[in-house]
């Protein structure tokens, strides 16, 4: 079972790149897991956050093929423990009167909040690392997921 | 300032980067640019398909070391070169592709002749643009060039829609190329560490081979490549793109390794205790089974990308940068190690396991190309198709210069001889070149007889005519119990099809005709010459590495084969003029 790997790079903020990156990992048969891309304090450059399954000699290749590509200004693996990440969770579960209140606490234990509401259905926004936000699904899921997006990742190198 | 229109921006920077020859088709919307080339100096040499420009831009790449270009419409046009740039890109060769492309506003419509040729060509080029602004074309090619010929080498794409050649601009050209994510090697100082490193481990070796590639000739470092082996009495063994960069006629050189090397330079790689990886990536080619490959040595391993270090065989030191510069800077270090012993085993292997071929009733390609060898004396350019005759052709011609081969290593791209031979006497005018090709491969790309023809080209082509794809046969043969699936050629008069393109046709049967040809072959100036050589059908090349084996467990060696009643060739140097070589 290939490992997951998060890469972080900094890019060329124009098109096409997107269509590099992504070409290069799946040519090889990567699955890219989750993918963030967006400008950086420096409007031309992008950072791409990519959370790719391979194992770690074909990834080293994949890593200098990436600093290859000429819109690829800089690629870091953020290795476990040396970086901070967070991903946006959009989950929109089933609500009665009898599981208003569980869900609302549920979500507040999580520091999750509550982020629209009507007679059926309630959609809960949390952020956090993926570990938090996996065991928040777990707990919504009883209680019936109807519709669920998570940004990815995004992650910084811890200083 | 004037306004200049995109098309004629284009041929400004053309000019500024040295562009005299470009090799292309004109159609619906690269009509602009053809205009303007048409009134500016350089000379654009229409191909009859666009593969064929592409490898001709290739081969006039190859042949002179500068950037080679093409030109072709959208759609149909740009894909038709998609072959060319491919083979490029395997091979690392600097060319730019200029491509049509039908006008912005309507791009992603499915208009007429409209393809994603930036999408198509991702995967295969070193980097390309689309120029949706006019503003931008001016940097645009000039960054291509810069991008196509630094570093590991490579083709670079411009795809240029109508509208933004016919509207106009201030002409402002870069003298400055500033790409922040592309970080040249080459201007960079090797590692002084690894450099150290290696020189201690040469130090230490007494069996010792350097194992040279392309990149010494990319880098034009075949003259540091000579110091060191000299310097330390170290053996040169070459890749198939390598070829050149080390004279074969230098006692050291062990000549190609690999799936149809040499028997006792595969032998070497398979016993030496160091190995010397100086711009060549390991391909599967050379290494066959890649944790056997030169299992008992420790590798170094010289490139200018970081991605082919480590990629198919790990090595223990890796050296990044251009291969000019780490050579200069490993010269002034390195110390010789004892090698007389080591040379002296080799030398005996090499006497002991030549090359073997077997004269029968019809001529062989082996003595053809040999006798190629001789009446050019090392000296031409020659390009090959793919395939049993590439093959021979790197066995049986002495190759002692850099750019004198032109072949299609990585892609193994068949039809690729006739258009690269004509784009490699475009580079050298006044040198003499050959393509030596096979039937199978000739008849991919031999419309473009007509352009060597038109242009008074004079070309020479070898046909190894043994009415099959040859090397197929061979597999087939080897492996799939002699069932010629699709390999038999339908036979055709390629001196009939010379003469339709006036091109002088000539038919070679016997072998008392090889040299006669060849020689008359060699007086045609004023067009191509086009030789039909009726060669043995079922000859084999050998020796072969069967794929996933050791280099020390090959087919068709000469003990396997000596028995047959056969005659031992080897392509290395008489006994006389090796006396007057000392072997250190």
């Amino acid at each position: 079972m290939a490992e997951q790997h998060t890469i972080s790079c900094l890019v060329e903020n124009h098109f096409g790149v997107l269509a590099r990156m992504s070409g290069l990992i799946s040519a090889r048969g990567f699955n890219i897991a989750s993918l963030t891309v967006s400008t950086t304090e420096d409007p031309t450059i992008s950072r791409m956050t990519v959370v790719v399954e391979a194992d770690a000699v074909k990834l080293e290749q994949v890593k200098n093929q990436l600093g290859r590509l000429i819109d690829v200004i800089d690629v870091q693996e953020l290795r476990e423990g040396q970086f901070l990440d967070r991903e946006l969770l959009l989950a929109r579960v089933s609500v009665n009167g009898a599981t208003r209140a569980e869900l609302l606490r549920i979500a507040g234990a999580s520091g999750a909040k509550v982020a629209d509401v009507n007679e059926q259905t309630m959609v809960i926004e949390a952020a956090g690392d993926t570990q938090h936000i996996d065991a928040l699904i777990e707990q919504l899921k009883p209680h019936g997921i109807k519709q669920l997006v998570r940004t990815g990742r995004v992650a910084l190198e811890r200083t | 300032m004037a306004k200049l229109k995109g098309a004629h921006i284009l041929i400004e920077c053309l000019k500024r980067e040295g562009v005299e020859t470009a090799f292309g088709i004109p159609g619906g919307v690269n009509l602009p640019t053809f205009d303007a080339l048409y009134q500016s100096p350089i000379k654009v040499i229409l191909t009859v398909h666009e593969q064929g420009a592409a490898h001709m831009a290739d081969g006039y790449a190859r042949a002179s070391g500068k950037v080679g270009v093409c030109l072709a419409t959208s759609g149909p046009g740009a894909t038709n070169l998609v072959t060319g740039i491919a083979t490029a890109f395997m091979d690392s060769i600097p060319i730019v592709a200029i491509t049509g492309q039908v006008r912005t506003s309507v791009i992603g419509n499915d208009a007429f002749q409209e393809v994603d040729t930036i999408g198509v060509t991702r995967p295969i080029t070193k980097h390309s643009y689309l120029v949706k602004d006019v503003r931008d074309l001016a940097r645009v090619v000039r960054e291509a060039f810069y991008i196509a010929r630094t570093g590991r080498p490579g083709p670079v794409l411009i795809d240029l829609p109508v509208d933004t050649t016919v509207a106009e601009t201030e002409f402002v050209y870069p003298e400055q190329v500033s790409i922040r994510g592309y970080r040249v090697k080459e201007a960079q100082e090797p590692d002084p560490r690894a450099i150290e490193r290696a020189a201690e481990a040469i130090a230490e070796s007494t069996k010792p081979v350097i194992y040279a590639g392309a990149g010494v000739i990319h880098a034009g470092a075949a003259a540091e490549l000579a110091e060191l082996a000299h310097k330390t009495k170290m053996p040169v063994t070459t890749s198939l793109l390598g070829l050149g960069g080390f004279p074969e006629t230098d006692p050291l050189s062990l000549g190609m390794l690999g799936m149809h090397g040499f028997e006792y330079t595969n032998y070497a790689v398979a016993q030496c205790d160091l190995l010397i990886g100086i711009g060549a990536r390991f391909d599967d080619r050379v290494t066959g089974k890649p944790d056997e490959f030169a299992r008992n040595a420790k590798k170094i391993h010289v490139d200018v990308d970081p991605s082919s270090i480590n990629k198919t065989v790990v090595v223990d030191i890796p050296i990044v940068g251009d291969v000019k510069k780490v050579l200069q800077a490993l010269n002034r270090l390195v110390k010789a190690p004892q090698t007389r012993e080591w040379l002296k085993t080799l030398d005996e292997m090499r006497r002991k396991y030549p090359l073997v071929y077997r004269e029968k009733q019809k001529v062989l390609p082996q003595y053809v190309i040999q006798q190629i060898s001789e009446a050019t004396k090392g000296n031409a350019v020659i390009a090959t198709g793919v395939g049993q005759h590439q093959m021979w052709a790197a066995q049986f011609y002495q190759f002692n210069r850099p750019r004198s081969l032109i072949t299609s290593g990585g892609l193994g791209t068949m039809g690729f001889g006739l258009p690269a031979a004509i784009g490699a006497q475009f580079g050298r005018p006044g040198e003499v070149v050959w393509d030596i090709d096979g039937d199978g491969s000739f008849q991919m790309t031999a419309q473009e007889l007509a352009t060597a023809s038109h242009n008074k080209l004079p070309v020479k082509v070898a046909i190894m005519d043994n009415q099959h794809h040859g090397m197929v046969r061979q597999w087939q043969d080897l492996f799939y119990q002699g069932r010629h699936a699709q390999s038999r050629l339908n036979p055709v008069d390629f001196v009939k099809l010379a003469e339709a393109n006036g091109c002088l046709g000539i038919r070679v049967s016997a072998k008392d005709e090889v040299r006669p040809a060849i020689d008359r072959a060699m007086q045609t100036a004023d067009r191509p010459t086009i030789i039909d050589f009726l060669v043995e059908e079922t000859e084999n090349c050998w020796p072969m590495i069967a794929p996933g084996k050791p280099h020390d467990q090959m087919l068709g060696t000469y003990e396997s084969l000596k028995d047959e009643g056969g005659t031992a060739q080897h392509r290395h140097l008489e006994p006389d003029e090796e006396a007057k070589l000392s072997l250190g």
